[in-house]
C-alpha cells in the first residue's frame, strides 16, 4: 500500500476510531474574549480595512475578496480604494493577492501565511479578537501567543500595542500581562483597533451577510402573510367536511 | 351516439379539444383522477402526515438548487473549494442558492426522520403497507448516500476527512476490505479522482435513483391507500359511489392543507437560510471553511448531525469490524419492522403501554446517540453510548415479545374527526 495512504489511515484509525476525537472543545488553550463586533458599522469596517492593508496584506492574501466589492460595501469610491488601500497597482476588479513569493514565506516563517478570506468563519471572531491581543514576549525573548502557543506569526501589531510579558501565579497559572514597552495606542484604543480589524475579517468571510438578513426579513414577512391567506383558504375548502 | 360525437367536440374550446386529443393518446385524466382528484385519504390526518409531502418538496428544492449550483461548481481538487466561494461571492444570488442547498440537506433529514417517526406512531408500516415501508427505507439509504457524496464536494477539511473516515470503514471488512476501499476511492488516497466520481454519483446517479424510488413509493402507497392516525382503513367503509365515507379527495382538501404545511416549513427554512445558515456549525461545519489539506488532520472529525446516531453506534464497540457491522445493522434492522411488530393494532392511540414505553425509549436513544456522536467516545461518553446503543437495538430485538404482550384498546369503526 502507498506510504502516504498508510500514514493517513493510521492517523484516522488512531485518532478517530480507536481513541476517538479528543473533543470539540480542543482548540484555543485559554477562554476567548467576546469580539462584539458589528458588521453593520461601516466606519469600523473602513478602519479595519485600513489596518488590514497596512499590517496584514503584506503576508496574508484574501484571494476571494474583490477590491471593487470592498469599495461598494464599505461605501467608498473606487478611487478612494485605489488611492488609500491598494498599494501594488492591481486592477480594482482583482482579488486581494500578496506580492510575497510562497517560497520566501516558507523560509521566513516556516510555513505559508494562510489566506484570510474565510478565517473568521473557520476560527470565529472571538478567536481572532483574543489571538491578536494575546501576543507576548516569552522568557526566551521570543514572540509567543496565548491562544496559539508557538505560533509562527510574529506580533505585527506591536507598534500599536507595545510589548507585554505573561504573568503567572505561584502555581504557574497564567493570570494576565504586564506591559514592557508602551505602544502608540492605549490598551482601550488597541482593543478597539483589533475589534475593527476582526470586524473587517468577519465581513470578508461573508460579504453578503448584512444584505442576506435584510432580504430574509422581507421573505419572512411575505411568508407570514401568505401563511394567514393559505390557512384561511384551507379553512374555506374544508368547511364542507363534516 | 356516434352521430352526435363530432357535434360535441365542435362545441369545445381549444383547451378542451387539446385535452381530448391528449387523453385519446395518454391517460392524463385517468392519472390525475387516480392520484390527485379521486385519491381519497382519511379526513383526520394530522400534522404528522405533512412530512411526506414536505420530503417531496425538499427533494424538488434540492434538485432545482442543485442544477444551478452545478452551473458554477468545478469538480476538481484544485478548483472545487474556490468555485464554491466564487458561487458565494461572485455569482448573482449564488449565496442564496448555496445556502438553500446546504440547509436543504439538513432539512431533508429533519422531515424524513419525522416522516419515519410518523410511521412508528401510527403503524404505517403494517400490512398492507409493508412494501411502502421497504421502498421508503430504500429511499432513506439512497438519501444517506446522496448526502455523503454531496458533503465531499465543497472540498473543505471536513469534506475530505469525513469522507476519509467513512470510506476507510469498508477497509474493516475481511479480505476484500483494502481492495474495496481502493476501488471506491479510485486512488490510493482521496484525490481528484474520488471527487470527480462522487460528483457524478451526487448529481446524476443518486438523484435518478431517488426520484425513481419516490415514484415507486407513491404508486405503492396509492395502491393500498394512506394510513390514518386511528389505524382505521377508510377503504373498508365506502358509500354507494364507492367513495370511502371517511376519506376526502387529495385535491382540493389535502393539497390546500399541504400548502399551509409547506408555508410553515418555508418560514422555518428561511429563518435558517437567511439568519443562521451555518446553524451554529451543525449544518455547515466551521472546519469546512478551511480548504481540504491531506497533511493536516482537523481537531475533531465527525459526520454531519444526521449521521451522528449511527456514528455513535459505530464507536460503541472497541473493535472496528464489530462497530461497522453494528452500524450497518442499526440501519438494516429497520427494514424488518413490519414483521417484528406482532401487534394487530396499528395506531399508538389504541396500543398497550409496552409499545408506548418502547417507542419513547427508542426516540430518546436516537436523539441521545446523535448527541454522543459529536462527543469524544471516551470515559463517561463511551459508557452512555453503549447504554443507548443497547436500548436502540432492544427496541427491535425484543419487539416480537413485547408487542405480542400488549393489552390494546378497541379500535373504532370510523375515524375520529372533529370538524
Amino acid at each position: 500500500m502507498h506510504e502516504l495512504t498508510r500514514k493517513l489511515l493510521a492517523v484516522v484509525a488512531a485518532g478517530v476510531l480507536l481513541t476517538p476525537v479528543t473533543s470539540l472543545a480542543a482548540g484555543p488553550s485559554i477562554p476567548l474574549d467576546r469580539a462584539n463586533n458589528d458588521v453593520r458599522n461601516v466606519a469600523s469596517l473602513q478602519r479595519g480595512a485600513q489596518l488590514y492593508m497596512n499590517f496584514c496584506l503584506g503576508c496574508h492574501s484574501a484571494q476571494f475578496m474583490r477590491w471593487n466589492r470592498i469599495a461598494r460595501d464599505l461605501q467608498l469610491t473606487e478611487e478612494q480604494v485605489m488611492n488609500n488601500l491598494m498599494f501594488t497597482g492591481e486592477s480594482i476588479h482583482d482579488t486581494m493577492q500578496i506580492a510575497m513569493p510562497g517560497g520566501d514565506a516558507e523560509v521566513w516563517f516556516g510555513k505559508m501565511p494562510p489566506d484570510l478570506s474565510l478565517i473568521a468563519r473557520s476560527r470565529g471572531t472571538d478567536y481572532l479578537y483574543t489571538f491578536l491581543r494575546t501576543f507576548y514576549v516569552d522568557e526566551n525573548g521570543n514572540s509567543n501567543n496565548k491562544v496559539l502557543e508557538m505560533t509562527s506569526m510574529p506580533h505585527v501589531l506591536w507598534e500599536l500595542q507595545g510589548l507585554q510579558r505573561a504573568v503567572y501565579d505561584d502555581n504557574g497559572d497564567w493570570t494576565g500581562f504586564e506591559q514592557l514597552r508602551a505602544g502608540s495606542m492605549s490598551p482601550e484604543e488597541y482593543d478597539r483597533a483589533v475589534r475593527d480589524l476582526v470586524n473587517f475579517l468577519d465581513y470578508v468571510g461573508e460579504p453578503i451577510q448584512v444584505e442576506r438578513q435584510r432580504i430574509g426579513t422581507m421573505v419572512i414577512a411575505f411568508l407570514l402573510i401568505f401563511l394567514v391567506l393559505s390557512w384561511l383558504y384551507k379553512r374555506e375548502v374544508w368547511r364542507d367536511v363534516k | 351516439m356516434s352521430a352526435t360525437q363530432p357535434e360535441v367536440s365542435r362545441k369545445l374550446g381549444a383547451a378542451g379539444r387539446l385535452n381530448e386529443w391528449v387523453n385519446a393518446r395518454f391517460p392524463l385524466q385517468k392519472l390525475l383522477a387516480e392520484h390527485i382528484t379521486e385519491y381519497y385519504a382519511s379526513k383526520n390526518l394530522n400534522f404528522w402526515y405533512g412530512f411526506g409531502v414536505l420530503s417531496m418538496f425538499v427533494l424538488v428544492i434540492m434538485i432545482v438548487s442543485g442544477i444551478f449550483l452545478t452551473m458554477s461548481y468545478k469538480p476538481s481538487a484544485t478548483e472545487a473549494f474556490a468555485s464554491v466561494e466564487y458561487i458565494m461571492r461572485d455569482v448573482e444570488y449564488g449565496w442564496l442558492i448555496r445556502y438553500i442547498h446546504s440547509t436543504g440537506a439538513s432539512a431533508f433529514f429533519v422531515v424524513v426522520y419525522l416522516h419515519m417517526f410518523r410511521a412508528l406512531l401510527y403503524g404505517s408500516y403494517k400490512k398492507p403497507r409493508e412494501l411502502v415501508w421497504i421502498l421508503g427505507m430504500l429511499i432513506y439509504l439512497a438519501l444517506m448516500a446522496e448526502a455523503f457524496f454531496g458533503y465531499m464536494l465543497p472540498w473543505g477539511q471536513m469534506s475530505y476527512w469525513g469522507a476519509q473516515v467513512i470510506i476507510s470503514l469498508f477497509g474493516a471488512l475481511p479480505l476484500i476490505g483494502e481492495p474495496l476501499v481502493e476501488w471506491i476511492r479510485g486512488d490510493f488516497f482521496i484525490s481528484d479522482i474520488t471527487l470527480n466520481r462522487f460528483f457524478a454519483l451526487h448529481v446524476i446517479a443518486l438523484p435518478l435513483v431517488l426520484v425513481f424510488l419516490v415514484v415507486l413509493h407513491i404508486i405503492a402507497l396509492h395502491e393500498v391507500g394512506s394510513s390514518s392516525p386511528d389505524g382505521v382503513e377508510i377503504k373498508e367503509n365506502k358509500d354507494a359511489r364507492g367513495v370511502p365515507v371517511d376519506g376526502v379527495a387529495f385535491h382540493p382538501y389535502h393539497t390546500y392543507k399541504d400548502v399551509v404545511y409547506i408555508t410553515i416549513f418555508l418560514i422555518l427554512f428561511s429563518l435558517v437560510v437567511f439568519f443562521a445558515p451555518t446553524a451554529g456549525g451543525f449544518f455547515l461545519e466551521t472546519a469546512n471553511f478551511d480548504p481540504a489539506d491531506p497533511l493536516v488532520t482537523p481537531e475533531a472529525i465527525h459526520p454531519v448531525w444526521y449521521f451522528t446516531p449511527f456514528y455513535a453506534i459505530l464507536r460503541a464497540v472497541p473493535d472496528k469490524l464489530g462497530g461497522v457491522i453494528l452500524m450497518g445493522a442499526a440501519v438494516m434492522v429497520l427494514f424488518f419492522l413490519p414483521w417484528l411488530d406482532r401487534c394487530k393494532v396499528k395506531s399508538i392511540r389504541y396500543r398497550g403501554w409496552q409499545y408506548k414505553v418502547a417507542l419513547g425509549l427508542f426516540a430518546v436513544s436516537f436523539v441521545v446517540l446523535g448527541w454522543l456522536g459529536l462527543m469524544p467516545a471516551t470515559g463517561f461518553y463511551l459508557i452512555l453510548t453503549q447504554i443507548f446503543t443497547v436500548i436502540y437495538f432492544a427496541f427491535f430485538l425484543f419487539m416480537p415479545i413485547y408487542t405480542s404482550m400488549e393489552k390494546t384498546k378497541p379500535v373504532p369503526e370510523r375515524v375520529v374527526y372533529h370538524a
